[in-house]
């Protein structure tokens, strides 16, 4: 197959390790074409990179120019990037915009990188979270709420344009060299707060498996909403342990104490907005995808904090 | 040092063994998506054993009806302003002669919210009422132990020891969607041993929590027996509540007879 035979596919949110890695599996095989609101991405010659918002007109010349078979969109500003009305602007505006794109240009598959904080961390949470679950993180905060926007959005687009064939993806937390979200960050920390009294289970995922992950549900084109969990799980702070951080204790009660710590004393890598992560499970059930997909991690936690671990070294 | 003196002195190898004989399907981390812990389980055993041996000195008659594997509801009365009840039960079904089970416990929609508490009780294999949880651990083929007086029965205070509080139904409902048997069990002496004369609300109501007793801070050694009664089989299709309820009314009855059963031992040992 001649390079203008091979399947066209846009990356938005080139930047980022998951994308990087996603950018590494597919490039032989498919003519890429790549984005990012953020920063201008080098890449070789034969990958075109675009530092465009979303939003922009220009997003659509690109559609025109490339014909695009399939969009795979890892380009959601997680809460700690941005400020809030930025990320609705591009995580809910930007995709819209991004959907309609696909709808107007004939694109048959997308893929959406959502994240399992739209289920919300809640004390009556069951262990298992499935897809049907609701979405209970805009409870939680408002700045969860263009993530949970996001997942509403795409979720009109799957039952509306099924030509689409939208795959959206519900991965753990996705922790591993380059990866710069909360818990990453959190668990590159010496010293990490930890709520006392608290420890939730957790479910991590390293940015290799979450790569592969996407790669397959690209390949395998199976339309539908699917969490991306490992059913290996851990303790907060026994993850710390493992990954050489000391802990750093906040006092949990009355519950708005440790929030009001976070705002005031503008911890970054512990945020408000995320508090109840820290405190109560959102573990998911990634049985659906491991059985449709046949996926399974290849990454161990205990080779996950052991690389936090080293890096302490 | 303290993990290790209770391993030394609290955890003989006939405690060890029944975690070989009963395990768990835990991850590479030793944790299982409940919070369930090996390590922390083991340690409580020892600790509760001795409880269960030296301080209560329980007696638990009817061990040989607990089917020793397969997916089983122990559904019990509550007593006491603290849920040792459930303490003493998942002893007597870890040590029993007759298949030991490491049971699992559906408890209170606060507790997870209490810091130390939660993780403590989720370490040790105890789990958030939830129905969603309740049938995930059933298709487990796990034992869980459900109390389904819940606050009305820890909370009711001594004034109305061993007066069966309202049974809510969702236990029956799952009994009946995953046909299993359903073992009524009758606790005596946890009302003594945790006696609450009186509930500050206005305190509880601040702190969040069902109710703030007025109690002596440590149970008192009284002893305890446990009874387990014969496997009850329940049937579907549910057409209506109210056949659940009169389901359910037919446990609360044979609850109610194993606590008599208790009592009249206990007075007859008296006499």
């Amino acid at each position: 197959m001649n390079d203008h035979q091979k399947p066209c596919v846009l990356i938005t949110g080139a930047a980022g390790a998951t994308a990087q890695q996603v950018i590494s599996r597919l490039r032989h095989d498919y003519r890429l074409v790549v984005c990012d609101s953020r920063r201008e991405v080098s890449m070789s010659p034969d990958i075109p990179s675009y530092h465009i918002d979303l939003n922009k007109r220009g997003m659509e010349d690109i559609f025109r120019q490339y014909r695009f078979d399939a969009v795979i969109h890892l380009g959601r500003m997680s809460p700690n990037e941005y400020t809030r009305d930025s990320r609705y602007n591009a995580n809910v505006l930007g995709t819209q915009r991004l959907f309609d794109l696909c709808v107007k240009y004939g694109v048959h598959h997308v893929i959406v990188m959502s994240t399992h904080f739209v289920y919300g961390a809640h004390a009556f949470n069951p262990a298992f979270l499935t897809e049907s679950a609701p979405l209970k993180a805009s409870e939680l905060t408002m700045d969860l709420v263009d993530s949970v926007e996001l997942e509403n959005l795409s979720m009109i687009y799957l039952w509306k344009y099924p030509d689409l064939n939208l795959t959206i993806l519900r991965p753990s937390n996705i922790v591993g060299p380059g990866v710069n979200n909360t818990m990453s960050l959190l668990l590159m920390q010496e010293r990490a707060p930890v709520l006392m009294g608290f420890s939730p289970i957790m479910q991590f995922i390293h940015v290799e498996d979450m790569a592969d992950a996407i790669v397959l549900a690209y390949r395998k084109k199976k339309p539908g909403i699917y969490n991306v969990a490992s059913d290996d799980c851990v303790a907060y702070q026994r993850a710390l342990e493992l990954a050489g951080c000391k802990r750093r204790a906040l006092p949990s009660v009355p519950p708005g104490l440790p929030r009001a710590l976070s705002r005031v004393l503008g911890m970054k890598h512990f945020p408000h907005y995320l508090v109840s992560y820290f405190k109560y499970a959102a573990t998911i059930d990634g049985s659906l995808f491991r059985e449709t997909f046949g996926f399974e991690p290849r990454y161990s936690l205990k080779e996950i904090f052991a690389h936090y671990k080293l890096l302490k070294l | 040092m303290l993990k290790e003196l209770i391993r030394r002195y609290m955890l003989p190898e006939e405690l060890e063994s029944v975690f070989a004989s009963s395990p768990k399907r835990v991850g590479t981390l030793d944790y299982d998506r409940w919070g369930y812990n090996s390590e922390t389980s083991r340690l409580a055993l020892g600790v509760a054993k001795k409880i269960y041996d030296r301080y209560f000195r329980t007696e638990a008659f009817g061990l040989e009806n607990v089917p020793s594997c397969g997916r089983v509801l122990i559904i019990a009365n509550h007593s006491g302003y603290l849920p040792m009840d459930g303490v003493l039960i998942g002893v007597a079904l870890s040590t029993n002669p007759h298949g030991s089970r490491l049971p699992r416990a559906m408890i209170e929609r606060f507790l997870p919210t209490v810091p130390y508490v939660g993780n403590l009780m989720n370490a040790l294999g105890a789990v958030v009422g939830e129905v969603q949880n309740c049938l995930d651990m059933l298709r487990n083929e796990e034992a869980i132990m459900v109390f389904p007086e819940g606050v009305r029965g820890t909370g009711k205070g001594y004034s109305k020891r061993y007066q069966l509080q309202r049974f809510g139904n969702g236990f029956m409902h799952l009994a009946i969607e995953t046909n299993t048997p359903i073992i009524p069990v009758g606790v005596v002496g946890c009302e003594e041993a945790l006696p609450m004369i009186g509930n500050l609300k206005g305190l509880a109501r601040m702190m969040g929590v069902p109710y703030a007793p007025v109690a002596l801070p440590l149970p008192l050694p009284t002893k305890v027996t446990i009874h387990f009664g014969k496997p009850l089989h329940f049937t579907g299709p549910i057409d209506n509540e109210d056949k659940v309820t009169a389901h359910v009314n037919e446990v609360k009855a044979a609850i109610s007879s194993l606590l008599a059963e208790g009592l009249a031992l206990r007075e007859a040992r008296k006499a």
